[in-house]
């Protein structure tokens, strides 16, 4: 792996398909929650785009708002929830909101699709396999009985499902994790979505199923040319298996980029802590973790700075007390960091190596000298 | 670029402490937590009830027993609740009357309490051997109808208020032992249980300090609503003549004496229907209230 | 793979845990037998941390607590630091738990949600006796701090006021306060985040060096198991494929469920290379095991011994052992054998575990 920060070098990317318009685009969007603690401010102002047959990784910390985002795009949030005056988002050129709540149904399914962690919330556990597919087929694609089990069987088989006629009448409780993930993700597909939202998709898997599941993903939306958001908090997962990407944290995007420029030009503090943390495969055993000292900012009513300050190495001053917006990076137009000093440039060295040598930074977190500069 | 790898700092380094603790709020849960006025009544009338009870003796009220010669006299100055066919006292008559229903509401359901959940705890933990016999005691229990039991139990024994709690008592156990055992399987299961048995804690030391807590939640919401059955089981006892014997007052032997006389003058049986009605209402709504607080998952 | 055999244990002086031929079974829902672990046999010396990796459903768990006799094992015998323990009963055992502990992977369901945090971490002093009220009070103190925790603030708390990851902090306070020979950690991390984890792998690493520990580690997470292991046993279905070294185990894979497990991992790097399958097919039914080598109806080297011959446990390199009929060498392609028999019916066997 060689993911270390390069210097700001001026490689700028070419960007042939900047002028392609975006499929997807959230702007400014703000989902927060009342509770009797105050507002939760689940998602706090996030701007995401997404064109057509690109798949977009979101990854973050619990909490940090990934599926409260994925929730506000298909429209299915908490009834306490409120999303705040100026968030928009715009599936194909059209705003979402004005949708009309009776249409959602059309909505679901045939324009946007999502698949979640647990199958079994997706799945009825008391009605068949074939008849919860059969079912949504005939209800949007206004099949025949036979029409529709044949798609059904289709389907499943197109999911990788051995023998699929004889699974069609089967239970979800008699298939294994695997082959329950595989149908929710056959159901999610059966009307030919333009947009698939796959929320933490494998997380609940062993490695070798989290392994078919995502090829299975992917070879869909080839064939397919659908567009896909995938939620993890594994980086590992999104590394092979996207265009872009978005980092949250504490319901905003800290920074996007292209898949292969953030892996090799992370700007965002954060980023790179969140890899560092992964223990490596090629790493030799007992290698030592960096790990992110501390936990997530609660988020009801935060205080203004950067809400990564108290566990930032590079945390000055002026973070403690200024909130950073995402800014395109100079080098790229398409990577976007929301930091005042970030890995990689002149500012941002000089900020990381006066905090080493202080041995702690302006936040009041002590700094290991081991930490990457 | 540097090093991705850190140094293990040596053995002495000491570990990061936490970023300071505060209450975990990552998920709050979004109940609004609405005021339950039932319940709040409940508490309430329960309180005022038993503390009338508990001062009867102190209160400036006549004698329960003294008769006067007003006969079924409507309310007035003198007797507030008026007084009944003997010309005894009504308002005096239901509070030393209220001292029978709270004796058996605690006692008899701490009794059964005590016993129930013993049982079930020991049903559910052990399972096995344990568990079937205190299912066939349980089943057995629950086979007979709960008042021809009680009135075969007070009529076999000296009638009076002791034998009124414990065959009250008796009638409660099967209902604590049942959820108490549902419970205990419940929990037994979870990994803390697992793990006080790695520490090498006795079954004993499992069942009182990893489980009884745990427990006790649910079951003291079923104790409110056992508190009302009893409370109903005993005023049927009394009313039929077998509860505590006369002229000790106790609300059912009331509601009996006021029976004969019902078309001239209810309101020698709506006084003690009202209170009857007052009390099992307040410890219904309270026991449902607190088997909300403590979750559906729990209950039975 | 899979295999019996003890080919791998050592005969040292310096063993403090040795389990052999542990065999598990249980007697499920409608009576039938589930053969959860079926011979398995591993070794730790003092100070080592032997890894524990297989998938969901191979019998890790079982394993675990077979070790610390909870319940007892079908059969077999464990044997720490020279005593035998499968078996022994009452105030020997008891005694015997002060040297064995164990964390879990559910950090909220291993602590009572009721009892305070000191309490839970004076329970194991408390139960073991012998230490005064006093001591007690100083050691559980010094172990909160020990873990990272503010013994100020979360001494008097309940469980749920704290994170997953502060749980499992509590969780091993809990386990060390005892200050045990051998620590047996099921999954702790698999239910925490990337940060959260490496918090706690940190953790761990400094107890383990701080009191001279023994950890069997258990985890699914290939990299996670190799961070922290000295030597690692793949298992599969009940099963012992390969044990090694960490270092070498994933580099050059002997076994083709290693190989298999290895080529799954997802590498937070763009540039890698992604497999195809890596593996197809679900794990099996413990109910009704495959004949010969478990991992055989998803083994593409299958061949049609196989299915006849159980593979045992044997050095297939200096120092790397495998239970596999036709080990990988160290160049190892994909490529299986020449012969490779195509008319193994797999598909009949690929019994669904519901
Ligand atoms: N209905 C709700 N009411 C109140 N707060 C909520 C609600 N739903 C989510 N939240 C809060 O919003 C924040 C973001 O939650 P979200 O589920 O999006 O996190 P996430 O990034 O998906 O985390 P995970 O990795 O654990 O799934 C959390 O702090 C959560 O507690
Ligand atoms: N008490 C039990 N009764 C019946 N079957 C059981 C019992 N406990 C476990 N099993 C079965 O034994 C097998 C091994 O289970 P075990 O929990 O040891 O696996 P594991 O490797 O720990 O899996 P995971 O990664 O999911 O924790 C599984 O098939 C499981 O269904
Ligand atoms: S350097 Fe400052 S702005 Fe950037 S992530 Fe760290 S704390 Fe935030
Ligand atoms: S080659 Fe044969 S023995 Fe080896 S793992 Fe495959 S099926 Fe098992
Ligand atoms: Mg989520
Ligand atoms: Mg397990």
């Amino acid at each position: 792996m060689s993911t270390g920060t390069e210097p700001y070098v001026d490689d700028v990317v070419v960007d042939d398909a900047g002028q392609q318009e975006s499929f997807l685009e959230v702007e400014n969007l703000r989902v927060w929650f009342g509770t009797p603690r105050g507002m939760v401010r689940a998602v706090d102002g996030v701007d995401l785009q997404l064109r057509k047959g690109e798949t977009l990784g979101v990854v973050g910390e619990s909490g940090s708002g990934k599926s409260v985002l994925s929730r506000a795009i298909m429209k299915i949030l908490a009834p306490n929830a409120r999303v705040l005056d100026g968030s928009r988002i715009r599936l194909d050129g059209v705003d979402l909101a004005t949708v009309n709540p009776k249409k959602n149904r059309h909505l679901w399914g045939v324009d946007l699709s999502m698949v979640f962690q647990d199958p079994m919330t997706s799945l009825t556990p008391v009605i068949t396999v074939g008849k919860q597919l059969t079912e949504t087929l005939r209800y949007h694609l206004d099949l025949d009985a036979k029409a529709a089990r044949a798609e059904a069987v289709r389907l499943l088989r197109l999911v990788g499902i051995p023998e699929p006629e004889k699974r069609f009448d089967q239970y979800p409780h008699e298939l294994s994790g695997g082959m329950r993930q595989r149908v929710t993700i056959a159901l999610a597909i059966s009307c030919s979505p333009k947009l698939l939202i796959a929320d933490e998709p494998t997380t609940a898997l062993d490695v070798t199923v989290q392994h078919q599941i995502l090829n299975l993903l992917r070879d869909l939306q080839a064939s397919s040319g659908m567009s896909m958001i995938l939620i993890t908090h594994d980086l590992g997962v999104v590394a092979g298996r996207t265009d872009n990407i978005a980092v949250m944290y504490a319901g905003r995007v800290v920074e996007m980029a292209p898949t292969r420029r953030l892996f090799s030009h992370m700007r965002h503090p954060y980023t790179r802590a969140l890899i560092d943390a992964i223990p490596k495969l090629d790493h030799p055993s007992h290698t030592r973790l960096a790990s992110i000292p501390g936990r997530p900012p609660t988020i009801v009513d935060p205080p203004p700075g950067c809400s990564f300050a108290a566990r930032c190495p590079s945390a000055q001053d002026r973070c403690t007390k200024e909130t950073p917006t995402l800014v395109t990076t100079p080098d790229s137009e398409r990577h976007s960091a929301a930091c005042f000093f970030p890995l990689g440039t002149p500012e941002g060295d000089v900020a990381r190596r006066r905090n080493i040598e202080a041995g702690v930074t302006a936040a009041g977190t002590p700094v290991l000298s081991g930490v990457t500069v | 670029m540097t090093e991705l790898v850190q140094q293990r700092p040596g053995p002495e380094s000491v570990t990061e402490i936490e970023a300071p603790l505060e209450v975990f709020d990552e998920h709050v849960r979004p109940v609004r937590r609405r005021r339950d006025f039932g319940a709040l009544f409940g508490v309430v009338w329960i309180a005022l009830v038993a503390l009338a009870a508990l001062l009867a003796g102190v209160l400036p009220i006549p004698d329960p027993n003294e008769v006067t010669n007003s006969f079924s006299a409507m309310p007035s100055a003198d007797h507030l609740l008026g007084t009944d066919a003997i010309g005894r006292d009504v308002l005096s008559r239901i509070i030393y009357g209220a001292r029978v229903s709270m004796a058996v509401a605690i006692g008899a359901t701490s009794l059964s309490l005590l016993i129930g959940v013993t049982i079930g705890m020991v049903a559910g933990y052990f399972r096995g051997a344990a568990d079937a016999t205190s299912s066939l005691f349980v089943n057995f229990m629950l086979a007979f109808p709960p008042l021809i039991f009680l009135i075969a139990v007070v009529t076999a024994l000296q009638p009076g208020l002791l034998t009124l709690v414990v065959a009250l008592a008796l009638v409660g156990i099967p209902n604590f032992a049942r959820v108490a055992r549902a419970n205990t399987i419940a929990f037994a299961d979870r990994e803390f249980v697992t793990a006080a048995k790695a520490l090498g804690a006795r079954p004993l030391r499992i069942l009182t300090r990893e489980l009884l807590v745990n427990v006790m939640l649910p079951i003291l919401s079923l104790a409110l609503v056992v508190m009302a059955t009893l409370v109903v089981a005993e005023g049927s006892l009394s009313f039929l003549g077998v509860g505590v014997p006369p002229p000790t007052p106790s609300w059912g032997g009331m509601l009996a004496a006021g029976r004969e006389s019902l078309s001239e003058e209810p309101q020698l049986v709506l006084v003690p229907a009202l209170f009857f009605f007052l009390t099992v209402f307040s410890f219904n709504r309270l026991g449902d209230w607190a088997r909300g607080r403590v979750g559906r998952e729990s209950s039975i | 793979m899979a295999g019996s055999g003890t080919a791998h244990l050592r005969d040292e002086d310096d063993i403090v845990l040795s389990v052999r031929n542990l065999t598990v079974e249980y007697v499920g829902s409608r009576g039938e037998r589930v053969f959860a672990v079926s011979d398995v046999s591993f070794d730790a010396r003092r100070g080592e941390t032997i890894g524990l990796v297989g998938e969901s459903g191979c019998g890790k768990s079982s394993v675990a607590k077979a070790v610390m006799q909870l319940p007892a094992p079908t059969s077999g015998s464990i044997v720490l630091e020279g005593a035998e323990i499968a078996g022994v009963k009452g105030a020997a055992l008891r005694r015997q738990r002060r040297k064995l502990q164990m964390i879990f992977q559910d950090p909220i369901s291993s602590l009572n949600p009721l009892r305070k945090v000191k309490d839970i971490i004076a329970e194991g002093l408390r139960v073991q006796g012998g230490t005064s009220k006093k001591e007690v009070a100083a050691r559980v103190q010094s172990m909160i701090e020990r873990v990272g925790l503010d013994p100020d603030t979360a001494a008097d708390r309940r469980p749920h006021e704290f994170s997953g990851g502060q749980c499992q902090r509590i969780s091993i306070a809990r386990a060390m306060v005892l200050d045990p020979e051998v620590l047996i950690c099921d999954e702790p991390v698999s239910a925490l985040d990337v940060s959260v984890q490496a918090q706690i792998m940190n953790l761990l690493e400094e107890m383990k060096e701080r009191y001279q520990l023994t950890m069997v580690f258990i985890a699914h997470d290939l990299a996670v198991v190799k961070n922290l292991s000295d030597r690692i046993v793949v298992m599969y279905l009940g099963k012992v494929c390969e044990v090694a070294d960490a270092d070498d185990l994933f580099a050059s894979p002997a076994h083709p469920y290693t190989r298999a497990l290895a080529q799954s991992i997802p590498e937070p790097d763009p540039e890698a290379q992604i497999q195809e399958a890596a593996l197809s097919g679900d794990l099996p039914s413990p109910l009704n095991p495959p004949t010969g080598c478990r991992f055989r109806t998803r083994c593409p080297l299958a061949q049609e011994i196989c299915a006849t011959d159980e593979p045992e446990v044997r050095e297939v390199r200096p120092g790397r052992f495998a239970a596999c009929h036709f080990p990988l060498d160290e160049s190892a392609t994909d490529e299986p054998p020449l012969d490779a028999s195509a008319d193994l019916d797999h598909s009949a066997e690929r019994a669904v575990v519901a």
